[in-house]
């Protein structure tokens, strides 16, 4: 039978404002325990939330950004559980009343299609502490920094269909929250993570299987891995004649495996109710209007830009457009070498394969965007050939100076006295007598490939710094006379 | 000395009749001798006490001159206190001293007050006779096998013995004005959002608000004066100016129009208490005001409401009472559950745990449209009811209980009948409007409340009426003997 994946995912986006949602607490990661943790975060007798206006303001952005509705009232209310990480016996939540309605983000495949995919809300809340097992001689230990630190929790719709447009997906609100500003995007440090929904049906079949939910995926590559390892299990449990359950499970990437945390009837009732100690919040038209003008270029403007503006692929735009300081290096690269195309294969070739080999980031980049701009205009200037110039981007990246600095350090410049070079010519094809005898006896379609030989020869020749197409085009009128 | 009120009080030091310090000495070796009787102080912080006292005759001596500086008053123990337990009744917190001060801590200190202690109190101020304190009931100073009401009962014995002249109290359905009208006191809940809660323990958060109990309504106001105002660390409370509540005192009462709702005088009602209150009617006519009978329909729901609305909301902001950071925890827990468990069902009383259930209950999947959803349109139809009524009428007066102090015990196999008790005073709190009780007579010695209501923000009105009925009248000045 072929089977049919069901995707919807939870994001939870921790906002990075400079205080706690309900506290004046900082939200810096990594502190001491507990010293992030006023008497509020401590869910101390008495003490009463008050509403970061920042975590307001940053949701407005996010709602704006995926051109969701955003209502002009929404609301805080209670979810009920027990946990020795969660102090007031409750999180502060959204539930009827969310501050971000019903939206979406495009998302551009490999392939270069384009996807709709739905967000059904997005709502503010606040992130309960961590417990720590380690350490503490059969006790647990609790630190309660992170108690309180804006979350803003998106929900898509169940639109994605498989692994690969999930990790899309995320990387598209990756790429959003860290255009707008709201989020750092570090998923190592949990400041994004997400749960997928997951169920598999028959091809066709109109109603949703049952859905398991896996909790907390904390990498790209994770998500995929859960993802696909989940509906495997689904679709061999089905075809073996048993029955997903609704539950929730956890994603092992030691084992490669979900499990089993709880299922549905474990499930808490959450008991939700408007929180009564904070007001609805209510969001004016002029504020709206205010966070509008303050959105900056979004990744989807930016791709259909870079499109339009540079006639690059739908795919390349989108690779580009995917972090801002990627795109921003892109722009400042084609500002100097005034090439986009240029441009756009060296920032998605040499240089992304440089800095995924070193482990950085692009804004740790040891070549800088001014100095492979110099480059390619080197290479347009014909003063070096696309295979030099990759000696010369090593070399840059190694520290050794700028282009220019390094092909007159090195006597890389391209050699272009056709004079010198027929010289260079007569010498090789001498050299490889036999090779010409054989070739100029040769039909058209053998010749085609004898002649790469002598182009290979002679490159040889001179160490990579002859003209290419000036090799071609002599080599061509010596050989076939 | 102690049978001074705050104003005399203020009079008495700034003519320098006695000091702080004397007037401290004195309440503290009262209450030292009078309150085993009573048992309305959990806590009583004599040290804390003289030195406040020697700081604010310190500040008169310096030439400040507030009326409350000196002032000795004690807070219902369900203010948060620095340094000090903050028990709110229950074992649960027995243990537990306060990091921070309560907002109405912090002014009350800053106007110098002096804080004789904490007072006992109904466990997280659920109950209406002071009967479900882990520090054992409170006795009425009236009639010591009686009820002081609740569940500011420990405020309300305290100031009506002469032990203090003032106190706070919270009042969620009537727990200031309740025991305010049981022990000839008068006690103010001020409108929702006018006091701020930060420090205030929880019960039910949006019907909670603190105010003061004294023997006056120029008490009251004074108390409120230093009390009241916006807080920004209590998102609930209100940035609206505070009303010169003093000068609003002295306002004649001609052409104040009384309404006098008809389900505040039907079934249920003590007829010497309806006896007392129409007297008070009368009282009030000859000062100028008229009367109007109006109604108040919905009334009969507000007890079911209440009594979801409440216990819903208790039952979440009870959850951080878990053994985990604070408050009690039980031996040798074996894992988290039985921790969980145990604590709280060690640390808490009966009466909590009947409104914790009730209230999981109310907010229970497939329960939530039925009840909670169902309580707050009630809720709605009540506050419109008030909004239309005040179309009409300035002030809406009645009977704060439909009952005379009972006798200890008496209530405890019914709970249904205590929440009764409530049904005249309820319906402010889910409006949200302010409410105030005053002394109007006595039957069969023990005191009878008259309950005066006001449209939002209108505590100077209420204070204006009662102030004026106090002018004319005698009863607010009876003391209990023996006190």
């Amino acid at each position: 039978m072929q089977w049919e994946t069901v995707i919807g995912l939870e994001i939870h986006a921790q906002l990075a404002t400079q205080s706690k949602i309900f506290s004046g607490s900082a939200t810096t990661f990594g502190a001491e325990p507990n010293t992030q943790a006023s008497l509020v975060d401590l869910g101390m007798p008495g003490t009463l939330p008050v509403l970061n206006a920042e975590a307001v303001r940053m949701a407005c952005k996010f709602g704006l950004a995926i051109d969701a509705e955003i209502a002009e009232k929404n609301v805080f209310a209670r979810k009920n559980y027990f946990y020795p990480d969660l102090p007031k016996g409750y999180q502060t939540s959204q539930m009827d009343h969310p501050i971000v309605g019903k939206g979406h983000l495009d998302i551009i495949l490999e392939d270069g299609t384009t996807r709709r995919i739905g967000i059904t809300r997005a709502h503010l809340e606040e992130d309960a502490g961590k417990s720590l097992h380690e350490d503490f001689q059969g006790m647990s230990g609790i630190d309660l920094n992170r108690a309180g630190t804006p979350l803003l929790e998106i929900v898509s719709e169940p639109d994605i269909r498989s692994a690969k447009e999930a990790v899309a997906y995320v990387k598209a609100i990756h790429a959003l929250v860290r255009y707008l500003g709201i989020c750092d995007g570090n998923m190592a440090e949990g400041s994004l993570r997400c749960d997928c929904n997951v169920s598999v049906r028959p091809k066709g079949q109109a109603e949703f299987g049952t859905r398991a939910e896996i909790k907390n995926v904390n990498s790209f590559r994770f998500i995929e891995k859960a993802i696909n390892h989940e509906v495997q299990r689904q679709i061999e449990l089905i075809e073996d004649g048993g029955k997903v359950v609704q539950e929730t499970r956890l994603y092992d990437p030691n084992k490669d495996e979900t499990r089993s945390m709880r299922s549905k009837e474990e499930a808490n009732d959450y008991r939700y109710f408007p929180c009564p100690d904070l007001l609805p919040v209510v969001i004016e038209q002029s504020f709206l209007d205010e966070v509008r003008a303050s959105l900056p270029e979004l990744p989807v403007q930016k791709r259909e830009r870079f499109e339009s503006q540079f006639g690059l692929s739908a795919y390349d735009a989108t690779v580009l457009a995917a972090s801002r300081e990627m795109a921003d290096y892109f722009e400042a690269v084609q500002q100097v070498c005034g090439d986009a195309k240029l441009a756009a294969n060296w920032v998605m070739g040499e240089l992304s394969s440089l800095l995924n080999k070193e482990g950085l980031e692009i804004d740790q980049s040891p070549v800088s965007a001014e100095q492979l701009g110099g480059m390619i205009l080197r290479i347009k200037d014909d003063t070096i050939s696309g295979k030099i110039a990759k000696m010369v981007f090593e070399a840059m990246a190694a520290g050794e100076g700028s282009a220019d600095e390094i092909i007159e350090k090195k006597g890389l410049k391209q050699v272009t006295d056709s004079g010198a070079i027929e010289k260079m010519l007569d010498e090789v094809l001498a050299a490889n007598a036999e090779q010409v005898e054989q070739y100029r006896a040769s039909d058209e379609a053998k010749r085609g490939k004898m002649f790469g030989f002598f182009v290979g020869q002679a490159m040889k020749a001179s160490k990579g710094k002859a003209n290419p197409g000036q090799v071609n085009e002599l080599l061509k009128k010596k050989l076939d006379g | 000395m102690h049978q001074l009120t705050l104003a005399g009080i203020a009079r008495a030091l700034a003519a320098k009749t006695f000091s702080a310090e004397e007037l401290t000495r004195t309440l503290l070796t009262r209450i030292e001798q009078l309150d085993p009787q009573l048992n309305a102080f959990v806590t009583v912080t004599a040290d804390q006490a003289l030195e406040q006292a020697r700081a604010a005759d310190a500040r008169r001596a310096a030439g400040e001159n507030g009326p409350l500086l000196g002032a000795p008053i004690a807070h219902k123990d369900l203010f948060c206190t620095l340094g000090i337990r903050t028990s709110c009744g229950s074992k649960i917190l027995d243990a537990f001293k306060a990091p921070y001060d309560a907002t109405v801590v912090q002014r009350l200190a800053d106007a110098g007050a002096v804080s004789l202690g904490k007072l006992n109190m109904d466990e997280f101020a659920m109950g209406s006779a002071n009967e479900s304190s882990y520090y054992g009931p409170v006795k009425n100073p009236w009639d010591l096998s009686r009820v002081p009401g609740g569940s500011s009962g420990g405020s309300a014995a305290a100031v009506a013995a002469r032990l203090l002249p003032a106190a706070t109290g919270t009042d969620t359905g009537g727990s200031i004005r309740q025991p305010a009208a049981l022990t000839n006191l008068t006690g103010l809940k001020p409108t929702y959002g006018r006091v701020s809660r930060w420090g205030m323990i929880a019960y039910a958060s949006s019907l909670d608000q603190g105010g003061p109990m004294a023997r006056t309504a120029e008490d009251c106001a004074l108390m409120l004066g230093a009390m009241a105002g916006f807080d920004p660390k209590d998102s609930t409370s209100v940035d609206q100016p505070l009303d010169d509540y003093l000068a609003a005192l002295g306002k004649p009462l001609n052409g104040l129009r009384i309404g006098l709702p008809k389900e505040y005088f039907g079934e249920g009602l003590d007829a010497r208490i309806a006896d007392a209150v129409m007297a008070a009617v009368e009282e009030l006519k000859k000062l100028g005001a008229t009367v109007k009978d109006i109604s108040l329909p919905n009334m009969q729901h507000a007890i079911p409401s209440y009594y979801v609305i409440a216990p819903a909301e208790a039952s979440s902001n009870l959850s951080r009472f878990d053994g985990v950071r604070f408050g009690y925890r039980c031996e040798n827990p074996v894992d988290l559950t039985d921790l969980y468990k145990r604590s709280r069902a060690e640390g808490f009383g009966d009466e909590v745990k009947r409104r914790i259930m009730v209230g999981t209950y109310a907010l229970s999947a497939g329960y939530y449209d039925a009840y909670y959803i169902k309580a707050q349109q009630i809720r709605r139809l009540i506050k419109n009811d008030f909004v239309s009524a005040f179309e009409e009428v300035d002030v809406i007066l009645g009977p704060t209980t439909p009952n005379l102090a009972w006798k200890l015990g008496e209530k405890n196999a019914d709970p249904v009948s205590a929440y009764l008790e409530d049904i005249y005073t309820i319906t402010a709190n889910l409006a949200g409007i302010p409410g105030l009780s005053m002394p109007a007579g006595f039957v069969d010695g023990l005191p009878v409340g008259v309950q005066l209501l006001a449209p939002y923000f209108q505590e100077s009105r209420l204070l204006n009426v009662a102030h004026q009925y106090q002018q004319v009248t005698e009863w607010h000045k009876q003391a209990p003997s023996g006190f």
